[in-house]
This record gives structure tokens, sequence and C-alpha cells, in this order.
């Protein structure tokens, strides 16, 4: 069963193959036998998961079954889920029932779907590696010495590894595409103010945004139905038609106008990396597409902008774990700067540590200007650089990291570790879309290619994602773990 | 040598929206601690801010009366600091672009005069919450600090003003202008005393002439009329005698202490916060558009500067009477009423203003809570004007519905008699009867040069307004008076 896509089991429901108290009995024991090794799930929630089965059951038996009625997903630590602790991957949380749910959460519960549990995530969902999680590292599926890419590298590697056909991840500067690249396997991440932010812990505010990680374009686009679509509670979130991302699927891709950014194939990519992308887009021009060279001049600005907006803004958005309220408190504090001071040196990791300091110095009088005002100028013209060439063409491809994933430990230097994100930081300072879709293998690890589209244009990102599983099987690979048969 | 005092107030006004500024949690006072708090109040993981349009409206509308600048953008901004009652570790204000531009305020002073007091501008903000200090420990003896967050979140208006103010005076008539504007927009209850409305007073001295300003002394959390004279009297003579006697004053934030009528410092420049103001990523700029601005101007209620020219203009009322009926919009309306129902202003401004107002203070009553209501003392009025009752007996039925014995006028006067006598045949009976029991007083009125009859004929109609329990009328008690005691001379 943990074989299938969303797409196919849907299909065996509503076939009656089997019921999905059984689908989820499987995958629990999967998780059961091979996560205490993977460490994928920081929280898994069995008893919730069979309640949530049995009700897809019954009501598919009431001729009420959706699209996604009875399919298991794990949802990213990120997303506060009512009565089930969330911790963001932080001992700062490690003690968190969140009270009520994220509107992600809430829309798949409503869609039928089943929750597996809580994913592992780098802390506060700051990292490329998903090293920096209080719960220990996740190892990549394909290569136990490897990285899964972070942040939302639990949810990648349970998706990889066969522990649930689907899971919820966010993306503030990559955290979607980069581990879906390391662990190959598809995710989006949609434009900003597709899908609301309520609930989802905050990292960057104006960057971070949820989307759907799976085995294809097509359960990436089921799932986008379930999720996108304007909320009142989250001001950012737009109030614009959310259309059946599943609808033009089939569209034929003849005439396409792929841009190759020659930036993101210039000094750092690993050649065999470069040759996999191009590769991929040789079976786009197979299919009908034409192929030039576009320019995104800004590009090299990208990370260090957004490592001035970024760590601004999570300096201020985890100002309200003090220990006052929830989560971590210092034992017996002497007077309430101890309280404080204590409390977050004990509850942060160094990460987050290192972002909540930089982000506070360049907030500080006197240099506000010269890096946050800097910054978002910056941002400005990275995001006119994308306006510039989706004049010209209707995607962007290149690759989503300039590697395949690394070796656990292997990025001991903050910044080497900032540079993994270098083809995929751009696209959160812009708001565009972007997926990542799997290309080959280079030494037997996972190469991810990343496509681009203009704002809101999800619908037909998916679609060239698509029509390229169709005519490629690297999607399909499974790692040794997930191809055993029970 | 001769000072100067410069004062600037940052007035703080909540806004009374049905909900928080940015949760949909209730703004009532008085909740049981904690209560009216919800995950957004409460800074949880997640959550998110959505502003209400009622305090922005209720902002504009402030802008509006002020006459300021309606800028068609404002942007929130993050100002961040740490303590226990402010949830999530940043205050969400607006810091680079209010919501409301310069505008201006007028004052009268008590001579009369008026003088235009500039706004620099106002912004939206949410308050905190309460920090209990009071009632909390832990039995052994450690103090500790209970956290109300029932406030946070609660929508407020800053209203800052240019330094103009030159005197205590001046300062408190401003902030009783604003409260007057702002109770009259119905967009506060002002109620100073609930923390409604608060106020940050800057002050400093110079020496007459001198063109700059001395340096500043901040008094925060000033919350009555008369603290702020008094905070900024104490700290006018503090800073005076500092520099007389050869001292600097330094630039700090100070609290007034209303207990023992002093200032003291709370923290110096140095110690200053760096609040690292930077715009709020969870919330879009404001953008007004001309017609919501249009709209909210021509559903602006009538303001006390144009209640006041009314009242004199259309009423006839002395520029005195206008301001004092004009100060509050209770006030005003209560006096709309009472004249409505009785169709004489001036008659009406008097009664409001004397008898009425005379029972509100020594009862220390508002007038939104006096027990003669505005119809009531219309009526009475009414029946003064009529003839029905005499001024003297009005007296005694306002005090009679004041104790709330009877519904209406009409009714008192019935039960107590007190209609007015005006059959002459009655009153000359009455008249009779008091000359001939006054024999004296006669034969001294008689031997009396004309010209200084006219006063002794009081003690005679005090007699007679006695004889009729004061239902006589007077004017005709008068000049029966004295046809009939001349008539004997």
């Amino acid at each position: 069963m943990h074989d299938k896509t969303l797409t196919e089991l849907a299909a065996s429901l509503e076939a009656g193959e089997f019921t999905s108290r059984e689908l989820t009995e499987h995958l629990l024991a999967r998780i059961a036998r091979l996560d205490g090794e993977l460490n994928s799930f920081i929280t898994v929630t069995p008893e919730r998961a069979l309640a949530d089965a049995d009700a897809a059951d019954a009501a598919r038996a009431r001729g009420e079954a959706g699209p996604l009625t009875g399919l298991p997903v794990a949802i990213k630590d990120l997303f506060c889920t009512e009565g089930v602790l969330t911790t963001a991957g932080s001992k700062m949380l490690a003690n968190f029932v969140s009270p009520y749910d994220a509107t992600v959460v809430e829309r798949l519960k409503a869609a039928g779907t089943v929750s597996l549990g809580k994913a592992n995530l780098d802390e506060f969902a700051m990292g490329s590696s998903n090293e920096n999680s209080a719960f220990g590292a996740v190892k990549n599926p394909w290569d136990a010495s490897a990285v899964p890419g972070g942040s939302s590298g639990g949810s990648a590697a349970a998706v990889a590894a066969g522990l649930a056909p689907a899971a919820m991840g966010t993306d503030t500067g990559g955290s979607i595409r980069q581990p879906a690249a390391f662990c190959g396997i598809t995710g989006l991440k949609p434009t900003y103010g597709r899908v609301s932010r309520w609930g989802i812990i905050a990292y960057a505010s104006s960057l971070d945004q949820a989307g759907p990680m799976a085995r294809t374009a097509e359960d990436c686009a089921l799932l986008m139905n379930a999720i996108a679509g304007h909320d009142h509670r989250d001001s950012t979130s737009v109030a614009r038609g959310v259309p059946d991302y599943t609808e033009e699927l089939g569209a034929p891709l003849a005439g396409l106008k792929i841009g190759l950014p020659v930036e993101h194939f210039g000094d750092g990519l690993d050649p065999a990396v470069e040759a996999a992308v191009r590769e991929a887009v040789a079976v786009y021009e197979s299919l009908g597409a034409t192929v030039r060279e576009v320019s995104l001049p800004h590009t090299h600005y990208a990370i260090p902008a957004y490592y001035v907006i970024a760590p601004a803004e999570a300096s201020s958005n985890l100002s309200r774990y003090d220990g006052v309220r929830f989560g971590h408190r210092c034992k017996a504090p002497s007077d309430l700067i101890d309280l404080y001071k204590r409390s977050r040196a004990e509850g942060f990791g160094e990460e987050v540590k290192r972002r909540i300091l930089i982000g506070t110095h360049t907030l500080s009088e006197g240099f506000f200007d010269a890096y946050y005002k800097k910054a978002q100028q910056v941002r400005r013209l990275i995001r006119q650089d994308f306006l510039d060439a989706f004049e010209e063409v209707d995607v962007l491809m290149g690759p989503a990291s300039p590697t395949p994933a690394f070796d656990l430990g292997a990025k001991k230097d903050p910044v080497s570790m900032y540079l993994q994100d270098i083809y995929t930081i751009a696209v959160n300072l812009a708001g565009i879309p972007g997926v990542s879709v799997p290309a080959g293998f280079v030494k037997g690890r996972p190469v991810g290619l990343q496509i681009l589209g203009t704002h809101f244009a999800e619908q037909r990102l998916l679609n060239v994602a698509h029509q390229y599983q169709q005519a490629t099987d690297w999607h399909l690979r499974r790692p040794e773990l997930a191809e055993e048969t029970t | 040598m001769q000072w100067e005092t410069v004062i600037g107030l940052e007035v703080h006004v909540q806004l009374a929206t049905q909900s928080k500024i940015f949760s949909g949690a209730s703004t009532a006072f008085g909740a049981e601690p904690n209560t009216q708090a919800c995950a957004v109040d409460l800074g949880l993981p997640g959550v998110l801010p959505v502003l209400n349009e009622q305090a922005v409206a209720m902002a504009v509308q402030f802008g509006l009366a002020i006459h300021a600048e309606i800028p068609e953008v404002s942007i929130f901004d993050r100002k961040n600091y740490f303590y226990p009652d402010l949830p999530k570790g940043y205050q969400t204000s607006q810091m680079y672009h209010p919501i409301v531009g310069p505008g201006e305020v007028e004052i009268t002073l008590e001579d009369g005069s008026s003088k235009r007091i500039r706004v620099h501008h106002a912004h939206l903000e949410e308050d905190a919450g309460k920090s209990l200090h009071e009632s909390f420990s832990d039995g052994m003896g450690h103090g500790m600090t209970g956290i109300d967050l029932n406030r946070a979140g609660t929508p407020l208006l800053e209203i800052v003003s240019e330094p103009d103010m030159r005197s205590a005076k001046e300062a408190a008539a401003y902030l009783k202008a604003i409260h007057s504007i702002v109770t009259y927009l119905g967009i506060s209850d002002g109620n100073m005393a609930e923390g409604s409305m608060r106020c940050d007073v800057n002050v400093s001295v110079r020496p007459v002439g001198q063109a700059e300003f001395g340096t500043r002394a901040e008094v925060k959390n000033v919350n009555s009329f008369r603290f702020v004279e008094r905070a900024i009297e104490f700290e006018v003579e503090r800073q005076i005698e500092l520099i007389e006697d050869g001292g600097k004053v330094v630039q700090e934030t100070r609290l007034y202490d209303p207990e023992r009528d002093e200032t003291r410092s709370m923290r110096t420049k140095e110690e200053a916060n760096d609040y690292r103001y930077f715009p709020c990523p969870d919330l879009l700029p404001v953008v007004l558009d001309g017609a919501y601005v249009d709209h909210l101007r021509e559903i602006l209620p009538e303001l006390p500067d144009e209640k006041r020219a009314r009242f004199q203009a259309e009423l006839g009322l002395s520029a005195y009477d206008a301001g004092v009926l004009a100060a509050s919009r209770e006030m005003a309306e209560y006096f709309e009423e009472v004249k409505d129902t009785c169709g004489d202003a001036k008659q009406a401004a008097n009664w409001v203003m004397g008898e009425l107002a005379g029972a509100l203070n020594r009862e220390g009553l508002p007038v939104q809570d006096s027990p003669v209501s505005a119809r009531q003392l219309g009526e009475l009025v009414g029946r003064v004007l009529d003839d029905t009752i005499n001024g003297k007996a009005a007296k005694q039925v306002f005090q009679a519905l004041w104790n709330g014995q009877g519904q209406s006028a009409d009714e008192v006067i019935e039960a107590k008699g007190l209609k007015q006598v005006t059959d002459s045949g009655a009153i000359e009976a009455m008249i009779d009867q008091v000359i001939a029991d006054s024999p004296a007083q006669v034969a001294q009125y008689r031997d009396a040069e004309p010209d200084k009859r006219g006063k002794m004929i009081g003690y005679f109609v005090g007699q007679v307004m006695k004889a009729s329990r004061g239902t006589a009328n007077p004017q005709q008690v008068n000049a029966l008076l004295k046809e009939k005691l001349d008539a004997l001379c």
C-alpha cells in the first residue's frame, strides 16, 4: 500500500480494495518499525489517526467521501494542532499543546484526511539539513549518512520512506523544495498569500508559506485543492478565487517557453547536478517546449537580503517565547530578567539564537537603514528580476540545490549551510511559487529540478511538473527501505 | 529670572470598539482577570492579527474632527521590548506612517480667551495587559506578580501634540478639549478613572525670550485633569529650582505619584529601550480611499466648537453659557432636550447651569446619572413659563423630583398644591388680612416719603406669600398691594 501515490490510494479506497483503517494501520506499523532510525516524526498520534480513519471509512460508507477522504498525511510540527504537542522542533515548545488548529490542519481535517502525526523539522524552521532539531537529526531514506534537507526534513523523509503518502511542509527560503529534492519527492511552495499562515508558528512572516509534499505533482494538486484559499484570520492571505489545481494537468506543453537563469548554473553548482537538470530540460524540449537563457541580475544579493529580513522578523516573532505564559521556563528564576535570560538561553538552540542576534542587531537604532531598509530595497529589485523574466518566458527551470544531499555533520560553518539555499531563497523574497520534482540521482542521492512561475501560476507549474512525470519515472524510484513489501 | 513653561501632551484614548484592535475578544471593562483574552491576545504560537475596521473609522473621525490631514496610507509597526504584560514581546503601533496627520485643537481658557494647539499626529496601537503587584504571594513571604491580559489588545488612539502649551491650565484645557471631542464623537467613553484616557506630559522650562527649548522630562501615566495640572506644577517648580541652584535638567521619564503629589525619576535617556521598530509583516498597509473618508466626514456629529457657536448665534446664549453647556456631549444633549421641551433656551440654560448643576455637584453625579431627567426638567421650566407655578415653588418641585417624589412636575405640583394662585379675589382677601394684621407697618408705610415706599412693600409681599404657602403669583401680589396700600395713604 505504501508504494502507491495519493491519487492511487484514493482510487483503491474508492474501489474498496482496502479501507482507510487498514491503510492507516499499515503506515503506523511501518512508522513504529522504521522511524526509530529515521526520526522523521516528533509525535505520532495513532489513536487520532485510527479515529480519523474510521470516520473516513464511515463517511465513505455513507457515500460522502471526497477526493482526500481517508488519505493519511504527516504534518510538519510547525502547524498548530489542537490537543497535540506542537513543538516547532524546539526545546522551547517541548511541552506546548496547542489549544487550536492551524487553518491548513482544519482544512485537511474537513477534507477527511487522516493525520498520522507531527513531522520533525529544523528548530523554528531555521535550517537546511534538519540537524537543528531539538528532537534529533532526521536521516535521508536514500542514504542514512545523508541529511534529508530542511527545514521540512521530517516531512520529506516520511514521504520518501513510505511512512506517509503525503505531508505538509512550510517554505521560508527553500524549506519545502530543498528537502523534496534531497529526498526525491515532489514539493510545492505556493505563492505568498495563497495558503493561510494562521496557526503556523512564525519564522519570518513575510516569507513563510505552507505547501504540499508528496510523490507526484498530481498529488500536490489534490492537496492544494484542500488547503489553498483566502482566510479572514490571515490578513496577508489573498482574497482570490481558487482554481481546481487538477484541472489543467492534461494540457500539452507544446509552445511552453522555458527560461534558464544563467545565475542558477554558475559557480558552486555540482556538475553532476547540472547534467541531470540539463537532461530534464532536454525532456521538456522533446515535449515541445522552447528553451532560452534569461538573467536574474540581482540573484547574488538574495542570500544577504534574506539573512537580514528573515532574522529581523524572526527576532521579533520569537520574542513571545519568554517563559511567562507557555513553553520552557527555567527553574527557580531569581528575578524577571533572570527568568527571561535563562528561559531563552535554555530553550533555544544555537542556530535560532544566532538568527535572533542577527535580527536584533540589524533592527537596532543606527543600523536599521543600512541593513533592513536596504534589504527591502534589494528585495524589490529581486522581485522585479522575476517579473521581467516572466515577460519573456512562462517558467524558469534550474537545480533546486547546488548539490545532492550532503552528509550529516558535513556543514559546520553556518554560511556554507546558508549557501545551500542559493537557488530557492530569492523565490520567497519575490513571493512567487516554485516546485521541485525528482530529476535523477548523483551517487545514489536524488537531484531536484526546480520549476518557477509567476504569482498564482500554481496550476501551470503543477502541469509542467506533471507532464515531466508522465515522460520520466524518477519520481517513482524508491529507496530500499520503502520497497519492502510490508 | 522669569521662566516660561513649555508643555506637550501625549494622550492615549481607549477607543470604544466592541472587540479588540487585532482580535475578536471583547473590550468590556471589569471582567474577571484573563477571561477576555483570546489566543491572539495571549500571543500564542501561530496566531495572527486582523485589524478591527471600527478602530480605523474611529481614528479617522477623530482626525476629521481636528481638521487633520488623513494620509491615504498608514502602516503598523512593531515596537519591540520585553515585559510580562506584553504577551508577544512587541506592541503593534504606528511609528512612521500614522493614520492621522497634523491637525489642531482649539482650547478655551478661564478668562474666555482661546488658543490653538497643534496636534503633530495621532496613531493607532494596541494596549498592553496589566501587572498586578498587590495581593499575590506564595505564602512564604515571596512577592509574586499577577498578569491580567484582559486589556491586552484594546485599541488606543495616541494623540501627540506639538509643544504648544505654556501653562498647566492650558494643558488641562487641552486635555478637556480632547476629552470633549472624543466623547462627542462617541469613539471613547473618556472615563479617566477606568483608564480610558491616560496622558504622558512632556515638560520643560526656559528663560522668557529664549528661542530654544529646555531639556524636557516626560511624566508618565497621569490619569486625571487635576493630576495633569498638579504634575506640571510640581515638575515646573522642580526644574526651575534645579536650574537656579546651578543644576541641569536631565532628559528622563518620571512618574507622578498623586498620593505624595510629586514626580519621581523612572529611567534616564541612557537607560531607554531601543524599540527596534519595523513594519509589522502580518498586517497590510491601511489604504483609505477618498470616498470612505468623505463618508466618515458626512456622518460626523456636531462637534463642541460648532455646538458652542450655534448656542450663541441661534439660541442667544452668552459665550460663557454656551461654552459650559457645549463642553460635554451629555450636558449639551441634556440642555437641548430641556430647551426643546420648555421652548425657552435662556430659561433652560439658567435651570441646567443653576439648579441642576448645583445639585449634580453636591452629589458628585455626572449629568447622565441625574435623577431628574431632561424631559422632567423641561416640563418643570414650562410650568414656570406658563405661570402655573412661580419660581419659588419650582425649586420645591425640582427638589421633589430629585428625591424621586413623583414622576412629573405636574404630579408634584398637584400633590403638593403648589399651583400658583392667580385669582385676584383670593389674593385680595389675603392682602386685606395682612394689612389688618400689620397696623404698625402700615403706619410706617403711610408716614414714609413716597420714594421710600417701594422698598417697604417687600415686607407685605413676604407676608402674603407666606400666607399663600408660596403659591400666590408674586407679580399680582405686588401690584395689588401697591394699589391697596397707596389707597390708605
